[in-house]
Order: structure tokens, then sequence, then C-alpha cells
């Protein structure tokens, strides 16, 4: 009995108390959210209890996990995923017009999710490796391995996932020290074939695009949301209708408004006083991320944080960037407050990465 | 292979990751004052903007069209009423195909040629998203039959609607009319008028008759419901209601019976009658003939029937008596005769020896008399009760167009009586002045000549000799002839009286009205014109027979009503008014071909005198005993 306890302490010391209490709450303004946003359907908020159990789980999990023992799964990680990826590619089940998806008999599933984490642990790995004799080769090696994914992911096509894992790829060859110049030189390589690129995007992807610039173009095709979400937003005002009370969530008039526009339900019925809370609290997380990352002992558990870190804000920016008519429509969800089980698990198993980087310090330095 | 990495360069190492983390975290600190920049701009900025956008999404408007007034002849019968029907109707952008929908609906239920028809020409003259009625008026059956099979025919619907019902019959569409689908160039009118909101939930508007002339009254006013509708557009809740007011409902001076009893009389012969109270101008009778029956325009007219209605020769569709324009003929010569004494050309006394003809000084040229041989010594009574035509020559000479245009204009004649329908023809009243701006030519002397026995180019309406004739009955008051006595609040008992118009008075010397009263009344005792016309009655007539010419004959030659085509027989008239003494009703009276005025158009008059004042219901009318020929 007492050896149980003890080992539950033990398990659970390895959680950051920051961390915990910033996620806990946000977890909570989710619930809250999904209840007004579901019109209390008691199906949908017990789903997304036991998703929030089901994701917290693998977070306490992932947090005893000893960093140097995750960056050894990395290349297999990495080399697994690029092989589903190519198998994707030649054997994937197309659905709504884009191969994503790779059917395993008993379930589908999409191998780019995989890649999300696998990505960073292995530009970790190959940068610790190297640790101290960082020269301009390895960062080509370390931009190579980021274009394989890149590539596959989206030539199936699904912009949206490539650009996140791009951005995750480039926060870790930032963080370890990817020289200003060839970042400039990219930089106005990227913007030169832009034109390029343009041409080599899908229909429904200029679409969205050309719909962020005019909405109101197509306001009963492909701007309705974003006309939707923006005048819910708006209608918010300062304080928001108050909780349920939000006309633009409870008559319908927001799309998805549980899992992708889930900010626009916030922002309705809690203002802007709701979303600079919401905001905040989203920075804290970063902030808690980065020092942790300025911390750790071992340049894995360094890149690791900052890249996890910036990545988690990066996917807030980009859903509420959207839901509030400044980025394009991409399916993106927004981080501990979506509903959906896959992407709360995946955030959640971040979290619990950074929690290990924080808590393993005096273990790695031995 | 382990390296062992230099310490030098690990410091570097991480001092250039220090230095990346705060880059980081400036990075991640822009993108949050982009994001909270955009919710200020949206939530503070532009609040106002989008509060207003989602109560305008959350809150929509029903219109509630209001009943419709009804319509109820003097003793409260029903002319015009409402009823509910089911109808199937369509909207062709919710179908899948079209024609084949229309098969499918062809099976189930029956659809005929004409409904088809119709069906298709209101598609050809509605949206795309509008819905077109294809059949009204389902029975219970029909409508469980389409219910039934709903599912596999999108954009067919069942709906209830409000219809129009007009069951006094083809005689009362000219007074009442019909309403009609509202159409592009209706709606264009409301929009003029800033009404179209008061017709967002109506289906039909006013096209003719009263209908249309009292639509604002008949219609009433649109309410609304304001319901909080969900993204689908379904109401979730009602929010207020502004409830419809319905249409007023209008009495008429009109009576069925007596309507009856005029379309009776009149047999086969087409033509107008219009009974007027000469006190106050209510419409007591108005009748073209021949009527059509309003029902087959209220939810659309199929395109043959509305053809054969437009292009009939009998043209039912043109109101007789508002828009029905003739020579006066010698209905004119009693307001001659008047003008002659009031302007002091004539003195009841001054008398003529009529030889059958006139001259003008200076000319061979002979304006015959209707009698060869001539009325020898005419005086003006005679020359009203015999209708003397050579008198009248002689009296417009030396009255000059321009001051017989100015005394008859005095009476209506020339200009619109202002009835309460619409669509009324002016006539012509013809003056130098006239057809000089008209034709940009001068006046003949000879123009002058029959201008005084209502020929040339005169043109009255049937309606215009009642009101002139109603001066004569009257005293002189100029009464506006209405068809709408009262109005009503929908269920309340008490009436409002709308009261017509007074245009004017012309005052006489009563000495002269007298006389030429007098010469009226001759007309009606025996050897006068008409006298076969009111032989037995129990009151007195006064009247005068007139006749207007479909062709014109040649000098010389002698018209003969027998060895002419009836459709080329001149247009009987006659006007009057009883009882006598004190007048309470007066009868303009027009049969297309009728031959004589005393032949025709008196005996129906007579009819109609008599139910209106004796009750009695005619006999069989004798049309064709002929005591003259004017």
């Amino acid at each position: 009995m007492h050896g149980i306890s003890h080992w539950i302490l033990r398990r659970l010391s390895h959680l950051d108390g920051v961390l915990l209490v910033l996620v806990l709450v946000l977890l909570g303004i989710s619930l809250a959210a999904v209840a007004s946003a579901s019109g209390q359907s008691p199906a949908r908020i017990s789903g997304h209890l036991i998703n929030i159990g089901l994701a917290l789980g693998v977070m306490i999990v992932f947090a005893n996990i000893p960093p140097h023992l995750l960056s050894k799964v990395g290349p297999s990680l990495y080399v697994a995923g690029v092989v589903l990826l190519i198998a994707v590619a030649l054997f994937g089940e197309i659905r709504n017009g884009s191969r994503r998806w790779l059917n395993l008999g008993f379930m589908a599933f999409q191998p780019s999710e995989l890649m999300k984490l696998a990505v960073p642990l292995m530009l970790a790995w190959y940068f610790q490796r190297h640790e101290g004799l960082l020269r301009a080769r390895h960062f080509l090696v370390g931009g190579a391995l980021l274009a394989v994914p890149f590539i596959l992911i989206l030539r199936q096509p699904d912009l949206g996932t490539a650009l996140m894992i791009g951005a995750s790829g480039f926060y870790l060859l930032f963080f370890a020290g990817l020289p200003w110049k060839v970042m400039l030189g990219g930089g106005v390589l990227a913007g030169a074939s832009l034109p390029l690129v343009w041409n080599l995007l899908h229909d429904y992807q200029q679409r969205r695009v050309l719909t962020l610039l005019d909405p109101t173009a197509d306001p009963l095709g492909a701007g309705y949301h974003i006309i939707q979400s923006t005048i819910a937003i708006g209608s918010g005002g300062l304080f928001g209708k108050g909780w349920m009370q939000g006309t633009q969530t409870q008559l319908d008039f927001i799309p998805e408004r549980t899992t992708d526009f889930i900010f626009a339900v916030f922002g309705e019925e809690f203002g802007f006083a709701g979303a600079t809370v919401l905001i905040a609290l989203y920075l804290a997380l970063v902030a808690r991320g980065l020092v942790i990352s300025a911390r750790a002992p071992t340049l894995f558990g360094r890149l690791m944080a900052a890249t996890l870190s910036l990545n988690l804000f990066t996917y807030a920016f980009v859903n509420i960037g959207m839901v509030s008519g400044i980025l394009p429509v991409v399916g993106v969800p927004l981080p501990l407050m979506s509903y959906g089980g896959t992407a709360l698990v995946t955030i959640l198993l971040g979290v619990g990465i950074l929690m290990s980087v924080a808590t393993h310090r005096q273990l790695n330095k031995t | 292979m382990r390296g062992v990495a230099p310490l030098k360069d690990l410091d570097r190492e991480l001092a250039r990751f220090h230095g990346r983390l705060k880059v980081g975290a400036a990075f991640v600190a822009l993108l949050a004052v982009a994001l909270l920049g955009r919710a200020f701009f949206l939530q503070v900025t532009q609040h106002e903007h989008y509060t207003q956008r989602a109560e305008s999404n959350r809150i929509s408007l029903v219109p509630v069209a209001p009943n419709r007034g009804l319509i109820l002849d003097r003793k409260g019968r029903i002319l015009a009423e409402n009823y509910s029907a089911y109808t199937l109707e369509i909207t062709q952008s919710r179908t899948t195909d079209l024609a084949a929908t229309l098969e499918e609906i062809g099976k189930l239920i029956e659809i005929t040629p004409g409904q088809l028809r119709r069906f298709r020409r209101l598609l050809s003259e509605s949206h795309e998203f509008e819905t077109v009625p294809l059949k009204s008026r389902l029975t219970d059956e029909e409508v469980a039959i389409i219910a039934a099979h709903r599912y596999r025919l999108p954009g067919v619907e069942v709906k209830a609607r409000l219809f129009r019902n007009y069951q006094a019959g083809p005689g009362m569409a000219h007074v009442v009319g019909f309403i009609g689908r509202i159409n592009d160039n209706d709606l264009k009118r409301l929009r003029e008028q800033n009404l179209e909101r008061n017709y967002r939930g109506s289906v039909h508007i006013g096209k003719t008759g009263l209908e249309q002339s009292y639509e604002t009254l008949l219609h009433g006013r649109t309410g609304f419901d304001q319901m909080e509708t969900d993204a689908g557009g379904r109401a979730v809740r009602m929010l207020s209601r502004i409830p419809p007011v319905p249409g007023k409902d209008l009495r008429l001076y009109l009576d069925v019976d007596l309507q009856a009893v005029a379309e009776e009389a009149f047999g086969d012969y087409l033509g107008g009658l219009v009974a007027l109270d000469p006190n106050t101008g209510g419409v007591l009778a108005l009748v073209s003939k021949p009527g059509f029956d309003p029902n087959l325009f209220v939810d659309g007219i199929d395109p043959e029937t509305w053809k054969s209605l437009n292009e009939s020769p009998e043209r039912p569709m043109v109101n007789r008596v508002l828009r029905g324009i003739y020579p006066p003929g010698s209905t004119i010569k009693p307001l001659m005769a008047l003008g002659g004494l009031e302007l002091g050309i004539r003195k009841p006394g001054d008398s003529i020896v009529d030889p059958g003809y006139f001259s003008l000084p200076g000319s061979t040229h002979r304006f015959r008399d209707w009698k060869r041989e001539g009325h020898g010594v005419v005086d003006l009574r005679k020359s009203i009760s015999q209708s003397c035509d050579t008198y009248y020559y002689r009296l417009a000479v030396d009255m000059g167009i321009d001051r017989m245009h100015d005394y008859l204009k005095q009476f209506g004649l020339g200009a619109r009586t202002g009835i309460d329908l619409e669509g009324e023809s002016s006539g012509l009243l013809p003056s130098r002045d006239w057809k000089r701006r008209r034709w940009n030519k001068p006046w003949y002397p000879g123009e002058t000549v029959i201008a005084g026995i209502g020929q040339g180019y005169h043109l009255t309406t049937p309606l215009q000799l009642a009101t002139m004739t109603a001066m004569l009955a009257n005293g002189g008051k100029q009464v506006e002839p209405r068809l709408v006595e009262a109005m009503r609040e929908p269920l309340a008992t008490a009436w409002q009286p709308l009261p017509g118009a007074v245009r004017g008075q012309v005052t006489t010397k009563p000495e002269n009205l007298a006389v030429v009263r007098e010469g009226m009344l001759d007309v009606m005792r025996p050897g006068g014109t008409a006298a076969r016309s009111a032989a037995g009655a129990p009151y007195t007539i006064a009247g005068k027979t007139g006749t207007a010419q479909v062709v014109g004959i040649k000098q010389g030659a002698k018209y003969d009503e027998k060895r002419l085509a009836r459709e080329h027989r001149d247009h009987a008239l006659f006007i009057a008014y009883a009882p006598a003494e004190a007048p309470t009703i007066v009868i303009a009276v027009m049969v297309e071909n009728g031959g004589s005025g005393s032949g025709t158009a008196a005996p129906i008059a007579r009819a109609v005198f008599d139910y209106y004042l004796t009750g009695k219901r005619p006999g069989a009318v004798d049309l064709e005993g002929n005591d003259a020929r004017d």
C-alpha cells in the first residue's frame, strides 16, 4: 500500500506545477465553451471529459519518460513515418479530394499526424549528436530531413499540416543556430518563388486564400464560415454576451463550433476580456516552456522544449487568426480548447515532454 | 563516433541558443499582439457593426398578409369574398428536373392542359426561386396524394392560400373587377408608391374594377411577426408581433337584383346601362354586356382563355359604360334646348316650320331631318318630344360652336365623370379651339349644324349621358357617380358612409328647366317618340331617345334598318329619369346595333324603372315594337 502511493507520488513528481495549473485552467475553459457550443449535449461533454482524461494520462506517461530515452525513439519514429507517408502516396485512401489516410484494416490513420512529433524528435536527436560541432552541412542535412516529409505531405495535398510541420522543423533549426544569412536568403527565395507556389496550389487552396482576402465575394460558400465567425466575435463586444447566451452560437450560425471554430463561441460569449485572458494563458504556457528550455541541461531538451512551446503558440495563432479572419481557413484546432481526442492527445503529449525536460534535469546531468 | 566537443564551442552554442530563445519569445509576443489587435478591432472598434449583423442574422420579419375586405351590394349581399384553399405550388429552383416533376404530378392527380399552360405563363413571368401555382382548389384527396409522394417531389409544396370568389356572376365583373397575381408592373408601381413593404406577404392585387380602385382600403395593412430564426431559417420563437390590419368591407349603392333585371332586359343585345341616384350620384346599376367570369383571373388565367376573351369581337373585357364612346345623337337635344333658353337664343314659344331639312345661308346642301317630310310647326317642347333635327340645326347655328361647347361643358361632357373606377374615357366635346389644336384645321359652319344634333365630332360615354341627365333631374347639381356608399371595419357592424363629391352647381332659370322637362315628359306621352315604353307605368318618366350612327348614310340615301347587317345598325340610346316630379333614378342606356332608341333602349330602361320604383319584375320585353325611328 505504502509502495503504491510512493510510486504514484514519484510519477506525479515529474509534473511541472506551473504547466499543470495552466493546462487545467485552459481545459476548464474549454469544457465550458464546448458545453455552450454543443447546446449542453451530454454526449459531447462526456466525450470531451473522456478525451481530457486520456490526454492527461498520456501527458503523465510522457512526463515520466526521461529525455535521453525519448531522443532514441526519434530516428525510428521518423523513418517509420516517412515509410508510411510513402505508403500513403502509393496506396492511400482518397477522402475529400486528398490522399491522407492509410487504411490499416481495423482503423484509418493519418501518418502526417505522427510526423508532427517525429520531425522535431528526429532533428533534435540529430543536432544533439553533433552538439558543439555544428557546421553548415549539419543544417543542410537538417533541412533535408525536414524537406522529405514536408513535400510528401504537401503533395497529398494537405497544405495546413505541411506548413505546421514545416514551422516546427524551422523552429528547431532556428534554435539549433541556423545562420541568419541563410534564413534571410531563404526568405528572399521564398518570396520570389511565391507566384510559382501559387500556381502549384490546388484550386481549393487558392480559393481559401482568396476567400480570406475578400470573404464577402462568396458569402454563401467558402466565405460563409469566416463571415459568421467574425460576426460572432465582433458582436461579443468588450465582455461578451454571457455563457450560453451567444446568438450566433446557439442558433447554429457558427460552423464547426465545438472544434475548429470554438474561439468564435468563446469570443462571442466572453468578449474581448475573455479573448485577452485566453491569449494570456497561451503566452504563460509558452513563457513557462521557454524557461524550461533555458534551464534544460541537454541540447536535445533545450531544442525540444523551445520548439514545442513555439509550436503550441503557432497552432493557437493560426487557429485564432483563421477564425477571426486574418488567416486562410486551414483545419487547425485550437490547442487545449477544441473538442477532439487526437489533437488533445498530441498537444498534451508535447506538454508531457516539456514536463519531462523540466523534471529530469539532475538525472541527465550525471 | 562519440566526438568530444571543445568547451569553447559548447559555450558559444549555449549563448547563441539563449539569444535565439529571446528572439523566439519576441516572435511569440508579436503574434499575440496581432491577435489581440484583431480581437480589439472586431470586438471594440467594430462592435456596433457586428452586433447589428448578428441581430439581422437572428431576427427575421415574417409578413402576415391581412384578410382582404369584402364587397357587398346595398342589401348586404356578398359580391366578393375570401376563401382559403390548398394549392399545389412549385419552386423551379428547388426541383431537380421540372419536366419530370410535372410529368410525375400528372400521374398522381389530374392536371388539365389549361392549368399547364397557365403554369408555364406564370413561370415565364416569375423568378426561378419564386413559387408558382400549378393547380388551385385541391380536393382533400389530392392533398393527401401529393403529401404522400412529397418526398420524391422536391420543390413541390401544398400551401393554404386565401382566394377571392366572385359569386355574383359575369354581370358584376365590370363593377367589382378582379384581383390577380402581383406582376412586375404592379411591383414597380408599389415600389414607386413606397408600398412594397405592405405587400410582402401578399400574392394578389386588385387589377380592375373596384378591386383596383379601392385596393388600398380592401388590402389592409400587412402585419409582421418578428421571429428568432436559426441558421437553417427555422423559427425558434416569436419575439414580437405587429398584427395585420384587415382590409375594409365596402358596401355599394348597387343592387344586384336591379342589375340582374337590367341585364335580362338586354336579351340578346350587347351594350351598356347605368342607373344613378340623381341626388347622391350613387350607382344603382352598371351593366356592360357581355360580361366575363372574373374568377378566371384570380390565380392567373391560362393564355388560351385570355386570348379568346381579348380577341372576341364582342370585346367582353371593355366596360362600355365607362369606355364606350359614341356620338350622343338626339340625347343631347334637351341640353341644347336648355342652353338655347338660358343663353337667350330661344324662347319656349318660338317655333319654326320644318320642311324636313335645313340649309346654311348661301348653300344648297341640305341637312336632313330624320323625318323626310318634316315636322311642320315645331316649338321647343315639340322639338324634344318629336326629336326634330331641323329645330336643332338652326339652334346650333344661332348658338355657334363656341357657346355650345361652353354650355355643354358645364354638364360634364368631354370630361371624366370622376366615378370611383379607373379607366374612364373623357369622351370628346368639340370646339373651334379643340379642332385647331387637334387637327390644325379651321372649324366649318356645317360642323356646327350636325353638332347640334349630337353628331359629328361629339363623343360621350353612357356614364356621361347619365350624369348629364342627373343634372337635368336634380336641377343642375353636378354629382360624381359613386359605386361605394360606405365602408366598415371588418366584423364591425357600423358602416361609415363615404359620401360622393359634388363638383358644382349649374344655375338655371326654373321656368327654362321646367319647359325642357316638359318636353322630356312629352317624349314618353302618347305622340312622343318613346310613348310605348311608358305605357301603363304607375309613375311618370321623362326621357329622350337617340341613335348613334355606325355607318354614314350618303346624302340622299335613306336609312333602312332591315337591309343593314346587324353589326352595321345604329346604336340605340336612351336617357330618362323617374318619377318625373321627384326623380330618384336616372338611366342611360346604349344598345349596340339596337337600331332606334325608342325600339330597343327605352324598353330596357322601363324594366329597370319598374323594378326600382315598384318592385315589379318585368315580363317579356318587346324589343321590336317601334314607335318611331328616333
